[in-house]
């Protein structure tokens, strides 16, 4: 299916649709942040602590209310986006090539290589995604900073093992196809045969899987952050956000509020998305 | 049934020794294991001594072998925060994350099988539509985040029920609700699915021209199929109903083992931490074992193929 039928079919679907839009609402508020937003998230407005939204009795000035700093929240929710974004795709980015590699491994090669990856990936299975992750964080230590790079690393090693497990179980169906033995026969080498000629066969699985799993990187990138064990301040991140609200929630709702709404559209904007394009694409997939 | 209660068991050795693999590598590739066992100022004749008494001087196989026996022996070493044995720790706090988890499993069910079932049955109807709409809302929002509006509103606003701890039913409600509803919208989408293929299936028609009551043939019927094909996706769910229970339980205070891995990696006690890992991966396999011998259990085909 070509780029233009894909956008044609699109339009024609308001789940799609609708996740589209709000996938790039999303990334709009990411980087126009500053453009939006004349006011520094960081910055404290001491006299306006705790400013309630402005439907609620706040001012213009910050329409979302303020935290106990006196940070505008509308500002720092747009720069939060930039943080979730960038660890929710970079951190998928690790899990794909690490799960696409042990997959088309085990798929491919069968045999002992299969035996021993398979049973690799039924370990992984065996622990919660975020509890691996707070194991690999509690081995790897604070590295100072904000902590990203850490994030993704993280989140990246713990999140392939749905990849592995989707593209060996199609791999094991597109190897036994005809032309991968024709290819084979002409004695094309391995490495090229599992990059040209079964790699493209299972990408529609693969470009689905990426979209739901930017989802969950997200959500447990806000749960670690939340936890205080992701993103460290003064960077603006939902989860971070969230801590605080829970805090003041006695006497600020839109503390907790407004951060918890920011997460689900931006993980409801990837799952429409991968919803859609799982009907659109068609793969074979049971997940 | 016996063969196949032991086969499925013996299934399960692979993964637990690729989990004590993991467990060995985990602790080394963060530096030098000892420096997590000794005081920060530590000579280096100390560091030294402590090397050699857990025996990480030794060559690799022979640490791991070293490990293994302490593993089977249930022998963690001690808990740099607590100075106790890693191991009692984490089962002391056993009961309260299985009773949370068992809780919300309850909580899932009750919502997710009426909804199932009335938004297959009656398909396309405003019912299925609200039905579809909550699920794909609550597979979006993090279950924390349900947890902190949940004590905003009930707890705070209301004063129905207690913010935190674990004292009675009346603080595990808000929790098990918390960590239900997010199972709840994976169970009825699923429940809807399969319900949906399997009425068009012929024996269903075949019963319904038996002059059976429609009702009895969805609840007696589909329900019955329905359900034998949502049990194995229970299974997968175990891991994440965990991993959701680690966070779940911080927001509630709810003293369990999630929270106490929580602390263990903000003070980096190593130890308790990969007690912690085991004990959950232990509760997921024997999860998925039950869930496998149940499925064989109603389902013949299973059980001798």
């Amino acid at each position: 299916m070509n780029a233009v039928k894909v956008f044609r079919s699109l339009l024609r679907s308001p789940v799609g649709l609708i996740g589209a839009l709000l996938v790039v609402g999303a990334f709009v508020s990411a980087f126009g942040a500053g453009w939006f937003s004349a006011i520094d998230p960081t910055q404290f407005h001491l006299r306006n602590r705790l400013a309630p939204p402005v439907w609620a009795g706040g001012t213009w000035e910050f329409p979302l209310g303020t935290d106990q700093l006196g940070r505008d929240i509308a500002s720092r929710l747009m720069h939060g986006a930039r943080v979730s974004l960038m660890v929710g795709v970079l951190g998928v980015a690790v899990s794909t090539l690490i799960g696409v590699t042990i997959g088309l491994l085990a798929g491919y090669y069968r045999g002992w290589v299969d035996a021993v990856l398979s049973r690799l990936i039924d370990t992984f299975m065996a622990i919660p995604f975020i509890v691996l992750a707070l194991a690999v964080i509690a081995v790897i230590g604070p590295q100072g900073g904000d902590n990203i790079t850490l994030l993704v690393i993280v989140l990246g090693v713990s999140g392939w093992i749905d990849f592995a497990r989707v593209v060996r179980g199609e791999t094991l169906g597109v190897v036994e196809l005809e032309y991968v033995e024709a290819v084979r026969a002409l004695g094309q080498n391995r490495f090229w045969i599992l990059v040209r000629h079964v790699l493209p066969n299972v990408s529609a699985s693969i470009i689905v899987l990426v979209t739901l799993n930017v989802a969950s990187v997200i959500i447990a990138e806000s749960s670690l952050s939340f936890l205080g064990l992701g993103v460290q301040p003064p960077t603006v991140t939902w989860g971070l956000m969230l801590a605080d609200g829970r805090d003041h929630l006695a006497t600020s709702w839109w503390l907790a509020t407004f951060p918890g709404i920011a997460i689900t559209l931006t993980t409801l904007g990837m799952i429409l998305l991968g919803d859609w394009l799982r009907d659109v694409l068609d793969p074979r997939m049971m997940t | 049934m016996l063969t196949f209660i032991v086969m499925r068991t013996l299934q399960m050795v692979p993964p637990l020794f690729g989990l004590t693999i993991i467990l060995f590598v985990l602790l080394r590739i963060g530096g030098d294991p000892v420096a997590h066992l000794v005081h920060p100022d530590a000579t280096p004749a100390e560091i030294q001594q402590v090397r050699e008494a857990y025996g990480f001087d030794r060559p690799w196989v022979e640490q791991y072998v070293r490990q293994l026996t302490l593993i089977v022996t249930g022998d963690f070493g001690d808990s740099y925060r607590y100075r106790a044995p890693a191991m009692p720790l984490v089962l002391e706090r056993l009961p309260a994350t299985l009773e949370l988890a068992l809780a919300s499993i309850v909580i899932a069910l009750v919502i997710a099988i009426p909804a199932g079932i009335l938004s297959a049955v009656y398909q396309n109807s405003w019912l299925d539509v609200l039905v579809t709409v909550t699920s794909t809302l609550g597979r979006a929002m993090p279950n924390f985040w349900i947890g902190i509006m949940l004590i905003l509103v009930v707890a705070v606003q209301l004063r129905w029920l207690p913010v935190a701890g674990r004292d009675g039913l009346a603080h595990l409600i808000l929790p098990a609700i918390t960590l239900g509803t997010s199972l709840a919208t994976t169970i009825a989408r699923l429940l809807r699915s399969s319900l949906l293929e399997i009425m068009r299936r012929e024996f269903m028609t075949t019963a319904r021209a038996k002059g059976l009551r429609y009702w009895t043939v969805v609840l007696r019927h589909g329900l019955r199929n329905a359900l034998v094909a949502s049990v194995t996706v229970l299974g997968l769910q175990v891991a994440w109903l965990l991993g959701g229970s680690v966070i779940v339980e911080e927001v509630f205070a709810w003293p369990g083992i999630g929270r106490l891995m929580v602390r263990s990696v903000l003070l980096r006690d190593l130890t308790l931490v990969q007690a912690g890992v085991l004990v959950f991966a232990l509760i997921v396999m024997v999860a998925n074992l039950l869930v496998d011998v149940t499925y064989a259990f109603i389902n013949p085909r299973i059980r001798f193929s």
